[in-house]
């Protein structure tokens, strides 16, 4: 997991031009230019940005999982972020009018494992954690993959599911912890029956760590594979400040690898979910 | 810029420009050499480094606070073997000068870890990482106490050997910052590193409990510039020929202005390569260009201006 490669390669920081701001239900989907850098970045990647102004006293960067990119559109390359204005920083970023600057990194992190033969996938995730997970399914149907998607949410408005984001899903099912649409409970409890009913072979997922953990359990009791993309608050996203870690079993112990330079996307039977048991091993 | 004799020295070692990383905020270099070449700054200051590879804290380590951020890491790092494996044959590959800061749980491994780098060659300077505030135990905090200070120090000098220059790295939350200096300045070091950072806490107002896992955390950033002025301002005073790195919440070549003033002889960026990996590039352009405007020729003729101009 922990990769020899040149540490943050094809990453660059560069001024972006907000080209779109819209906002969709709870959330706000916002298009940047990016250039040369919307070519490098792959689903499951993030950005960081720098958010405030000048003179703000938020000084660290916010990270957000890429959306989409696409390399040559009309507007150049672009990449595109699905931010919920929920804090300080990505509140003062869904702001940020059409023609403004945004000081922003990327690509940053790791990408998605693709099956090299055409599996069966199960693709989940939780509130605006669904982002990353449609551009992976148009990769995967490229690569002759079966995607199914899982949508799972406190409550209907807060599934993030756009009408483009579908085209490569095979099937997609909805979950809301208040039943106001789709299968009524969380999103894990309906995964098993649809593991079996759909024999899904790779479970990819995105959202809160508690959704995660127990996709992992979930995967774990299948054997199947789990790559999972975390969530654990950064400084800096480039790999210097070792706030963002989790920890992870190795052959000599447990070791707290850092989810912006060996994530998001890690082998979710890897991470160590139960803090209990870390706490009493550091 | 041409005019300006940017260079610095600590002990008997020249730098080519007085900003460095500060220790914990560069890893160790890797990271940010994706976004600049590390032979820009006058030296690469490593995290600190203790003898056995180390997990560190659990998360959350990170709360940002108004200009700052508490971090509670807990010196996670690879151990010295690995890091002189590793870390070391690649900065020297390309071309940094090395600073490297070490850290220990007791006297001991301070000496330890001292012996372990005598041998290395391509090292500027040695930091003695005694303030670290993220450890299990107040009274471990080495730098709260003269004599401990001493102690760590003496056993450094004693197992390093040869001319390395020490450079000691000291904590803001002691009552008088000038008598722990004085004491590693008579255990023999020729440099202070001012300031860590400071012990803070955040409480997490929804769920009423420690924002971090370890409950305290470092506070750095902004915030604590005043502080870092502050400490250098009357450390300078005191030993005006002692060479400082001072560090504290600088984000701009005002702010590396303003610490050099107080009498710094180097500038080290910590936080501020966070929120921008290019920080500390543009706080050495920007300082150059201070310095020029303000008519100085030698940067060293900056250095502690500030008590002269009183």
């Amino acid at each position: 997991m922990i990769t020899p490669q040149k540490i943050n390669k094809n990453a660059a920081q560069i001024k972006s031009e907000v080209l779109s701001n819209k906002k969709v239900g709870p959330y706000h989907h916002m298009v940047f230019a990016v250039g040369e850098m919307a070519a490098h970045s792959k689903p499951g990647n993030f950005v960081a940005i720098s958010v405030g102004g000048e003179q703000s006293a938020l000084i660290l960067r916010r990270a957000f999982a890429v959306y989409r990119a696409i390399d040559k559109g009309p507007m150049g390359g672009t990449i595109e972020l699905v931010v919920a204005p929920h804090g300080q920083g990505s509140k003062w970023l869904c702001a940020q009018n059409v023609g403004e600057y945004v000081d922003l990194i990327g690509p940053l992190g790791t990408s998605f494992g693709i099956p090299t033969t055409n599996a069966n996938t199960m693709l989940i995730g939780g509130g605006y954690g669904s982002a990353p997970l449609f551009a992976l399914a148009e990769v995967l149907k490229n690569r002759g993959c079966r995607v199914d998607m899982v949508l799972g949410a406190s409550t209907a408005n807060k599934i993030y599911a756009p009408l483009e984001g579908k085209r490569s899903v095979s099937s997609l099912t909805l979950t809301t912890d208040d039943g106001t649409a789709g299968i009524h409970g969380q999103i894990s409890e309906a995964i098993p029956r649809l593991i079996r009913e759909l024999g899904t072979e790779v479970i990819y997922s995105c959202g809160p760590m508690g959704m995660l953990s127990a996709i992992a359990k979930i995967a774990e009791e299948f054997d199947i594979a789990h790559q999972c993309a975390v969530e654990e608050a950064m400084a800096c996203g480039i790999g210097v400040c070792m706030t963002c870690v989790v920890p992870v079993k190795f052959n000599d112990g447990i070791k707290m690898v850092r989810t912006c330079i060996d994530g998001p996307v890690m082998d979710g039977s890897e991470i160590i979910w139960d803090r209990k048991t870390v706490l009493d091993k550091l | 810029m041409s005019a300006l004799d940017f260079s610095t020295k600590i002990g008997s070692k020249r730098f080519s420009n007085p900003i460095f990383t500060a220790s914990g905020c560069a890893s160790s270099g890797q990271e940010l050499s994706q976004f600049f070449p590390l032979t820009e700054l006058g030296a690469v200051v490593t995290k600190s480094i203790m003898t056995k590879a180390r997990a560190g804290r659990a998360t959350p380590r990170m709360a940002e606070t108004p200009s700052g951020m508490l971090n509670s890491i807990g010196l996670q790092g690879p151990g010295i073997d690995t890091f002189l494996e590793n870390d070391i044959p690649w900065l020297i590959e390309n071309n940094a000068k090395i600073v490297v800061s070490i850290a220990g749980e007791t006297v001991e491994e301070y000496g330890v870890l001292a012996r372990r780098l005598r041998a290395v060659s391509g090292i500027s300077a040695v930091e003695v990482n005694i303030s670290c505030p993220n450890v299990e135990n107040r009274g471990q905090v080495f730098s709260c106490h003269p004599d401990t200070s001493t102690a760590v120090i003496e056993s450094v000098r004693r197992n390093i050997g040869g001319e390395l220059p020490i450079i000691a790295k000291l904590s803001p939350d002691v009552t008088d910052i000038v008598a722990i200096a004085k004491a590693v300045i008579d255990a023999g070091v020729d440099g202070l590193a001012l300031i860590n950072t400071l012990l803070g806490m955040v409480i997490d107002t929804n769920s009423m409990k420690p924002k971090l896992a370890g409950k305290t955390g470092g506070l750095s950033g902004p915030a604590i510039r005043p502080v870092a002025v502050r400490a250098i301002y009357q450390v300078h005073q005191a030993f005006p020929n002692i060479p400082i790195i001072g560090m504290g919440g600088v984000a701009t070549g005002r702010d590396a202005f303003e610490l050099v003033l107080a009498g710094a002889s180097a500038v080290s960026i910590g936080t501020a390569s966070f929120g921008n990996p290019t920080a500390a590039l543009q706080v050495k352009n920007e300082l150059a260009d201070l310095l020029t405007q303000k008519g100085f020729k030698d940067f060293r003729d900056a250095i502690g201006f500030a008590h002269r101009s009183v």
